[in-house]
């Protein structure tokens, strides 16, 4: 018993870090179609940016145990969050925006962009680096004799649900996320009516730049951070989004938690690497099936 | 209100209209008829910005808007309703109404309730479904709801394309009526697209006919030959 219950929670960690990793793709790929292949790299910024708050600003500005103590780890978050948005915003502006309508195009020129952002990177230090946690997020919460729920993981859980609370309001209650979803839905019509609709791209390609960066942040947690963070999360990503249904928030966030449960479950039953094959040829029957997901959006026309 | 001259626009490199000139006078409705395939559609989405003209120009109330976005084009003034309705299927049918408030500015949009109260007093259907995703409402409420939506921020020109193609008996009544007392309020112009040669004629106060991608005849419906125009018609 005891062990299914802390394999379901290793499951759920992991679908909660599968989708924080996916949120941002999300907006990139599953609104704008556009497949972003520095996605991952937007969330090696963001995790850089946790590092420098913890390992040069949190000592500079509380001593030398601040990094541990103090709440720099929190405001490195929403630090990262504006960082890799205003990244995406820029890249948006001058590249993005001309590559609309040309998959192959956005494909290779954003995959530079991801090798140019892991350049940057390496040449500032091309080994891994560790990053250190806040005191009060080591330890974990006893639920029994045996079974320990670490905080980070309970952090990262907490984390993804706040995120989707915010994507929810923003897109289904502020007049911004309406007008983002008009235009996804129909360009042409959008903009006949009034809705500036390169402001709209612009916002949401940030936003997603955004969310991505907030991943990165909660990497930081789990191990060391290195150049080529963000390669070992863009195809379990986009894997995430293309599951669940391209443009479907509720069918990412169920996609997610499935993938992170079987894999679990399928890694005890048998190894780590069998376990991840079995989770991709499943997903690959899956698709076979159903080609548009967990959930399609359906419509009378 | 809307003079349009000397218009040519391409699809790549085929010419689809060709020095098109059109007037809409403030008030009036104008009709236009032709073939399936004559560019009365791209005519349609070059007046509102969505394709882009490579000569001529468009004057709306004596600015000219030739090289505006299409947004700007929309908060200038001009409702396009687009053929097979262009709803938002995703979106409730009231999201969809507040989207057709977007081309309002800050001062205008104080007036929008209203504005959308009246829309409910003209298609009565579409408070009912208010909360309903549009994309499952038949073919004739959603066309309903692409005219309310482009009715609650009182446009001066409505752009409307085959408003009653495919729908039901009772809802093109419903919209030929809307149509009707637009026109008895004048207050608003109207450049329409219509098949159905009896409905144009009670409706309009002028005709063009297209053909390849001129307009090949014209004049008010009162001297139009319309025996010259149902020839163009016939296929």
């Amino acid at each position: 018993m005891e062990v299914v219950l802390s394999q379901i929670f290793n499951g759920l960690s992991l679908g909660s870090i599968l989708l924080l990793a996916a949120l941002g793709l999300a907006f990139s790929f599953g609104l704008m179609k556009v497949i972003n292949m520095a996605h991952g790299e937007f969330i090696m910024v963001g995790a850089y940016v946790t590092y420098f708050f913890q390992m040069f600003l949190a000592p500079a500005v509380l001593g030398e145990n601040g990094a541990k103590e103090g709440w720099f780890f929190i405001l490195s978050i929403p630090a990262a969050f504006l960082i890799t948005g205003a990244l995406g915003y820029v890249l948006e502006m001058t590249l993005i925006r001309r590559l609309y309508g040309l998959p192959l195009d956005t494909l290779l020129a954003t995959w530079g962009i991801g090798l140019m952002l892991q350049q940057i990177a390496r040449s500032y230090d091309s080994r891994n680096v560790p990053v250190t946690s806040p005191d009060w997020l080591s330890g974990g919460l006893w639920v029994s004799e045996t079974l320990s729920l670490p905080y980070k993981r309970l952090f990262i859980i907490g984390l993804v649900i706040l995120c989707i609370i915010g994507i929810y309001f923003y897109l289904y209650r502020s007049s911004q996320g309406r007008r983002t979803r008009a235009v996804m839905q129909n360009r042409e019509i959008a903009s006949a009516l009034g809705v500036a609709t390169r402001r709209v791209d612009v916002l949401t390609f940030a936003l997603g730049a955004g969310l991505a960066g907030i991943a990165g942040s909660a990497l930081t947690l789990l191990g060391q951070i290195g150049p080529q963070l963000g390669t070992g999360y863009i195809v379990d990503a986009f894997m995430v989004v293309v599951l669940g249904g391209v443009g479907s928030l509720p069918g990412t966030v169920i996609a997610a938690f499935t993938i992170g449960l079987f894999n679990t479950f399928l890694e005890m039953s048998t190894t780590a690497t069998l376990g991840k094959v079995l989770v991709f040829v499943l997903i690959i029957a899956f698709l076979q099936w159903r080609p548009n997901g967990l959930m399609a959006l359906r419509s009378r026309t | 209100m809307l003079s349009v001259s000397g218009l040519q626009v391409y699809y790549d490199q085929s010419c689809i209209i060709n020095d098109v000139d059109i007037e809409v006078p403030a008030g009036q409705i104008a009709c236009l008829m032709g073939r399936n395939g004559v560019g009365k559609t791209t005519l349609l989405k070059a007046i509102m910005g969505i394709l882009k003209s490579r000569t001529g120009r468009i004057m709306f109330d004596g600015t000219d808007i030739t090289r505006y976005p299409p947004h700007k084009r929309a908060q200038a003034g001009i409702g396009y309703v687009p053929q097979g309705r262009g709803i938002f299927p995703h979106l409730t049918v009231y999201e969809n109404l507040l989207i057709g408030l977007e081309a309002l500015t800050g001062r205008q949009r104080k007036h929008s309730q209203d504005a959308i109260e009246e829309v409910y007093s003209i298609f009565p259907v579409l408070e009912q479904m208010g909360m309903r995703v549009a994309g499952t409402l038949s073919g004739g409420q959603q066309q309903q709801l692409a005219i309310g939506r482009v009715l609650v921020r009182r446009p001066r020109l409505l752009l409307l394309d085959e408003p009653t193609e495919g729908i039901q008996p009772n809802i093109v009544q419903d919209i030929e009526n809307v149509i009707r007392s637009l026109r008895q309020h004048k207050q608003v112009s109207i450049l329409l697209i219509e098949q159905f040669l009896d409905f144009a004629l009670a409706s309009a106060d002028y005709c063009y006919v297209m053909e390849k991608g001129h307009i090949v005849s014209s004049g008010s419906t009162q001297e139009i030959d319309t025996d010259a125009v149902k020839e163009y018609l016939s296929v």
